[in-house]
C-alpha cells in the first residue's frame, strides 16, 4: 500500500493535510485484524457448545420463535426457487461474494492504475522545464 | 434479517410493501441522477452495491452462539447519500429472495424498508452527527470514525427493525408488542451487535483503501474534506450534482442540520 504518486509534492506545500490526510497501512491491517479476531472470538470461546444446534442462523431462529408466539400461524407463500441442497446453496452464496469481492477488486485496481498514470503524466511534464513551479516534484512513483 | 417468504400476513406484507416502494422509485431516480451528473461515479457506485452484494452473504458467528450477516449498506450511504442505497439495497434482496430463498418476495417491501431504507438513513444520520462532532481531529480519524458510526449503526439499525416488523405481526400473548420486540430483538438485535462492529471496521478498511486509491473521487463526493489543491483536479468538479454536494462545508460546527439540498429525512 505505497502511498507514493504524483500529489504528495502537493500535499506537503499544503502542510494542513500532511497529518492525517492519508491512512497509515499498519493502522488498515490492525483495523482487519480486529474486524477478523470479533469474528473468530465467538468460535474460540466456544459461545455455541452449550446450545443443540451451535451457531444457526439468526433468521431461522426468528421463524421458530414466530412458530413459538403464534403455533396456528401457517407461511401463505413459499419460495419460487429453493436450492435443492445444501452444497448448491452454499455455491449460490460464494457466487454472490465472489461477484461483489470481483467488482470490489476491480474499482480498486482501476483507480489505482489511473491514479499512477495521473502521477506519471504529471512527471513528465514535471520534466519539461516551466518558470512558475515552486520546485522539483521529486520522488513521484514510477 | 429475511423475514422468511410468506411470513408475514398479507396485509402487512403489502403495507409493507406500499411504504418501500416510493423510497425505491426515489432510489433508482438519484442513481440514474447521480451516473448522468457524473459518469465517473459509476466505478464506485458498482463498487457500494458490490460491498453489500459481499457483506450480506457473510454468515458471521457471533457471541450469542447464533449468526447472522452484515449488511453492507452504510459504505454506499456515506458515498451517495442513503436514497442510491434504497435502490442497491433491492437488488441485493431480490437476489437473496429469488435464488437463495433467503427472505421472499411478499416480504421484500418489509426486508427493502429495514435494509434499503432505514438502515442507511440512520447511518448517514450518524455518520454527519459524528463527523460535525469529530470535525477538530485529523481527517483520517474523523472520517474513520465517521464511516464506523454509519455502518454500526446502519446494520444495528435493520435488525431492530426486523425484530419490530415480527413483533407488529406477531404479537406476544402475554406481553403483546412489546414482549414480542424483546424476543425478536434478543435473536436479532443481540446477535447483531458484535457483527456491527465487524461491519463497522471492515467498512472503514474500504474506505482508507479508497481514500489512498480514489482520493479523487472522495473528495469531489464530499465524502474526504480539506482537499485545498485538489480542487484543481480535472474538470467536471464543478457540475458534481446537487445530489453529493451535502456534506461539503470544511470547517462548520453543527453540519448536521438540513442544507438548502439535503432533503430533511422524511
Amino acid at each position: 500500500m505505497s502511498t507514493t504518486s504524483g500529489d504528495k509534492a502537493k500535499g506537503a506545500a499544503h502542510g494542513t493535510e500532511s497529518g492525517g490526510g492519508r491512512p497509515r497501512a499498519w493502522a488498515t491491517w490492525a483495523l482487519l485484524a480486529a474486524a477478523a479476531a470479533i469474528a473468530a472470538l465467538p468460535l474460540l470461546i466456544g459461545a455455541g457448545a452449550h446450545l443443540e444446534e451451535p451457531f444457526s442462523g439468526a433468521d431461522a431462529q426468528a421463524e421458530e420463535t414466530v412458530e413459538e408466539i403464534a403455533p396456528s400461524y401457517e407461511p401463505w407463500f413459499s419460495p419460487l426457487y429453493e436450492a435443492p441442497s445444501a452444497e448448491v446453496e452454499s455455491g449460490l452464496f460464494a457466487l454472490q461474494a465472489a461477484v461483489g469481492a470481483g467488482v470490489i477488486g476491480y474499482t480498486l485496481g482501476v483507480l489505482r492504475t489511473r491514479r499512477r498514470l495521473r502521477a506519471e503524466a504529471a512527471t513528465a511534464a514535471a520534466a519539461s522545464p516551466s518558470p512558475d513551479e515552486n520546485g522539483p516534484t521529486a520522488g513521484t512513483a514510477s | 434479517m429475511h423475514i422468511a417468504e410468506g411470513f408475514l400476513p398479507p396485509a402487512q406484507a403489502a403495507a409493507w410493501t406500499a411504504a418501500a416502494a416510493p423510497f425505491v422509485v426515489h432510489g433508482v431516480h438519484s442513481l440514474t441522477r447521480a451516473v448522468r451528473a457524473d459518469p465517473e461515479a459509476k466505478l464506485l457506485l458498482g463498487a457500494s452495491g458490490a460491498f453489500c452484494f459481499v457483506l450480506s452473504a457473510l454468515k458471521i458467528p457471533s457471541v450469542t452462539g447464533s449468526s447472522s450477516h452484515p449488511t453492507g449498506v452504510g459504505l454506499g450511504a456515506v458515498l451517495f447519500r442513503p436514497p442510491v442505497m434504497a435502490a442497491l439495497g433491492t437488488v441485493t434482496l431480490l437476489f437473496q429472495a429469488l435464488l437463495l430463498a433467503h427472505g421472499g418476495l411478499t416480504t421484500l417491501g418489509a426486508n427493502v424498508f429495514s435494509m434499503a431504507v432505514v438502515g442507511p438513513w440512520v447511518g448517514y444520520a450518524a455518520y454527519r452527527s459524528v463527523r460535525a462532532l469529530a470535525s477538530r481531529l485529523p481527517e483520517q480519524t474523523s472520517l474513520g470514525a465517521g464511516v464506523f458510526a454509519a455502518a454500526f449503526a446502519a446494520s444495528l439499525s435493520t435488525y431492530t427493525v426486523t425484530s419490530l416488523q415480527l413483533a407488529l405481526a406477531f404479537p406476544d400473548a402475554a406481553g403483546g408488542v412489546a414482549g414480542a420486540f424483546v424476543k425478536f430483538a434478543t435473536v436479532f438485535s443481540i446477535t447483531q451487535i458484535p457483527l456491527s462492529v465487524v461491519e463497522g471496521l471492515v467498512t472503514v478498511v474500504i474506505v482508507r483503501l479508497l481514500s489512498t486509491v480514489g482520493r479523487e473521487q472522495l473528495l469531489r463526493l464530499g465524502v474526504l474534506r480539506g482537499g485545498t489543491a485538489a480542487g484543481a483536479v480535472d474538470g467536471p468538479g464543478a457540475d458534481a450534482s446537487d445530489e453529493t454536494a451535502g456534506p461539503h462545508e470544511p470547517t462548520s460546527g453543527p453540519t448536521s442540520e438540513p442544507t438548502s439540498d439535503g432533503e430533511a429525512k422524511a
